[in-house]
């Protein structure tokens, strides 16, 4: 499903606004007047708030809470699709972390890929949104060119590509060779397909880029000014200016990408045509959750995989949540 | 001290308004223009980085599968437009025209789908105030950050115990059901920047919601509608899961599962084709985003971040 580009709107929507809008929704909830005479207006309103929410609804509770509800169940049964599901307790859970060192080494790599592949890719988004942030003549055409990767860099048709640039003696290799540095291909090498898949993930640095480049504008320039004036330096002012006001778009991009890196699946099934090899070494989270669940119809397993994944997003999310206090900063709130 | 930095500030102050002026602005501006082409030619050459593997695969598709593993470099040996000749065939006795109609299909109806239901649930949610609506904009907002491989296996269950597998209703209707809480975010966000005067007067008139909705907001939100439409489709037409999950008859396949066909059956034999195949499956997202570029980069970026 949508992936990596899910990100670029989802976190333009910007965690400030996502607050406003709740606050918006709460105090309009909060208006609704109770006294009698209005009693039958309320109940016309609540007909039409739950007429227009049907179809959410019925998607909400049929498609998400439910199968969230009996997914819980499953992680904790034995069950094949075909026979039905045997409880067997915490016995997945213990299973996964003592008895399964394919599942250990899936957990390892997909953190290593999520935690040096993702800093890498918003680095590399801010470098490129503040280089464009230079000039407006003229960068249209570039942010453009920089943000097509993200729209199709989840597609089957890209990680074919990515296979061949980085197979022995593509043009990887050999642009590398000419260079002296004789690796030869990325695709096989057990050190080296996981750079190479975080190299993908950068490739697709256009949608928190364009994130970033709109925060960028939001900047008064004023700040900057009167940073020059106290004698700011290019650094200082980078460190002391463009960090703070872009902090709420930070935290944003952060949150999305490190929850969207965790569920790299397409790529990783078409470079290893469904292996998640060499050795294992792009057998990511996703990708042995399917194995288990639909190669091994293992299906309370996978389900008990899901919700550790699930967990797993939820305290990285209620730390990043937690922690935003602290380096965050909301232009609004001090007004 | 204060007598020995005084001269110093007012030789700053010098620096910063020579006597003569007419000659720095003229270097001022030259500097400009240098930074400027700097600039220039540090964006293009990371355009050329960023762009090289579209650009290698589009001049991949012209080289003689014997070519792949020989000419690592960009321009074929020997073009040839045999591969887009043989993948015309098909693979599995099913053409290739077959794999984009079906992948059309599904991403069209998609389309309709999550406009249709997106649009409905973010007008209640934008202007109309019930019991109950706080809590469930919550919810919707919570689905965002729900890693979807926790629901993948209980929804494969449902649908194969309805017996809907190797059909493609469960990859379209959901679609219906705005299971992509990110376009009715996006519509929410929209609808608010709307001015309430006009459904105001149109309820004093006597319009019912429905009426709001469809004569007063629906023409108004066309620009969110549209980038809704237009991520629905791409979206959709990359999505490999879904239909790897769902879709087992050869006939019935989209794009992306075909091209893992060509990927596992003929990637050591024959490459040219799998490349060609890779390259049209791309086509129609990039005819998407160039005729929508614009409108796809800078209206969603300008989204929200207002807020």
């Amino acid at each position: 499903m949508s992936t990596e580009t899910e990100s670029i709107v989802t976190a333009e929507a910007g965690s400030r606004s996502v607050r406003k809008a709740m606050r918006q929704v709460r105090s309009a909830e909060a208006k609704v007047p109770t006294t009698a005479g209005r009693r039958a207006h309320n109940r016309r309103e609540t007909v039409a708030g739950y007429g227009f929410l049907v179809p959410w609804l019925i998607g909400f509770l049929g498609l998400t809470v439910g199968p969230m509800i009996f997914s819980l169940y499953l992680a904790f049964t034995k069950y094949n699709l075909f026979t039905e599901p045997k409880w067997i307790g915490l016995d997945n859970f213990v299973r996964m972390f003592t008895e399964d060192p394919n599942y250990i080494q899936s957990v390892q790599i997909t953190l290593v890929y999520v935690l040096v592949g993702t800093p890498i890719k918003l680095a590399a988004a801010l470098g490129v949104a503040m280089l464009l942030n230079y000039r407006d003549r003229g960068s249209g055409f570039f942010r453009s060119s920089f943000y097509a990767p993200s729209l199709i860099g989840a597609s089957v048709s890209v990680a074919i590509v990515w296979r061949a640039m980085f197979s022995t003696d593509g043009p990887v290799d050999n642009s590398l060779s000419f260079f002296g540095i004789d690796l030869g291909g990325w695709v096989g090498n057990v050190n080296l397909v996981i750079p190479m898949m975080i190299l993908l993930a950068v490739w697709q640095f256009g949608a928190p880029m364009v994130i970033f480049l709109a925060g960028l504008k939001q900047i008064p320039q004023e700040l900057y000014e009167a940073a020059e004036v106290d004698g700011a330096g290019p650094w200082h002012k980078f460190r002391n200016v463009t960090i703070p006001m872009l902090s709420s778009v930070i935290f944003f991009n952060l949150l999305l990408e490190l929850i969207h890196a965790f569920q790299v699946f397409a790529s990783a099934y078409i470079i290893s045509n469904g292996s998640g090899g060499p050795a294992g070494m792009t057998n990511f989270y996703t990708l042995y959750l399917y194995k288990r669940g639909f190669a091994d119809l293992q299906m309370g397993y996978a389900s008990a995989m899901a919700w550790v994944l699930v967990i797993a997003v939820a305290i990285i999310a209620f730390i990043l949540f937690k922690t935003q206090k602290s380096w965050v900063h909301y232009a609004g709130e001090n007004r | 001290m204060t007598t020995f930095e005084a001269p110093r500030i007012e030789v700053v102050e010098n620096a910063l308004e020579p006597a003569d002026q007419p000659q720095p602005r003229r270097r001022r501006v030259k500097r400009r223009t240098v930074n400027t082409i700097i600039w220039f030619v540090v964006l293009l050459a990371l355009t050329a980085i960023v762009l090289y593997p579209l650009v290698w695969l589009f001049f991949s598709t012209f080289k003689p599968s014997s070519e792949f593993g020989q000419n690592p470099g960009l321009m074929p040996e020997n073009p040839t437009f045999a591969n887009y000749a043989k993948v015309v065939e098909g693979i599995a006795g099913t053409p290739l025209w077959r794999f984009f109609a079906n992948s059309f299909f599904i991403a069209v109806m998609a389309v309709i789908g999550t406009v249709f239901s997106a649009s409905l649930a973010a007008y209640a949610f934008a202007r109309i105030r019930f019991r109950g609506v706080g809590i469930l904009f919550a919810a919707m907002i919570g689905t965002l950050l729900l890693p979807f491989h926790v629901i993948i296996i209980p929804q494969y269950i449902m649908f194969q115990k309805l017996d809907l597998v190797d059909t493609y209703v469960p990859l379209i209707l959901p679609k219906f059901l705005a299971t992509e809480a990110f376009f009715v975010f996006l519509i929410v966000q929209f609808i608010r920047n709307i001015p309430r005067d006009m459904d105001e007067a149109a309820r004093i008139d006597g319009a019912g919601h429905l009426r709001i909705f469809f004569s007063i907001i629906v023409p108004l939100i066309k620009p969110a509608l549209l980038t809704s439409a237009i991520f629905t489709f791409i979206w959709t037409w990359n999505d490999f899961l879904g239909p790897l999950l769902y879709v087992n008859s050869p006939e019935k396949y989209p794009l992306p599962i075909a091209l893992r066909l060509y990927n596992d059956a003929t990637s050591t034999s024959d490459y040219g084709a799998t490349v060609a195949v890779s390259f049209l499956a791309l086509v129609p997202i990039l005819i998407f985003f160039i005729v929508f570029q614009r409108f796809l980069v800078a209206g969603v970026a300008t989204q929200g971040l207002k807020g």
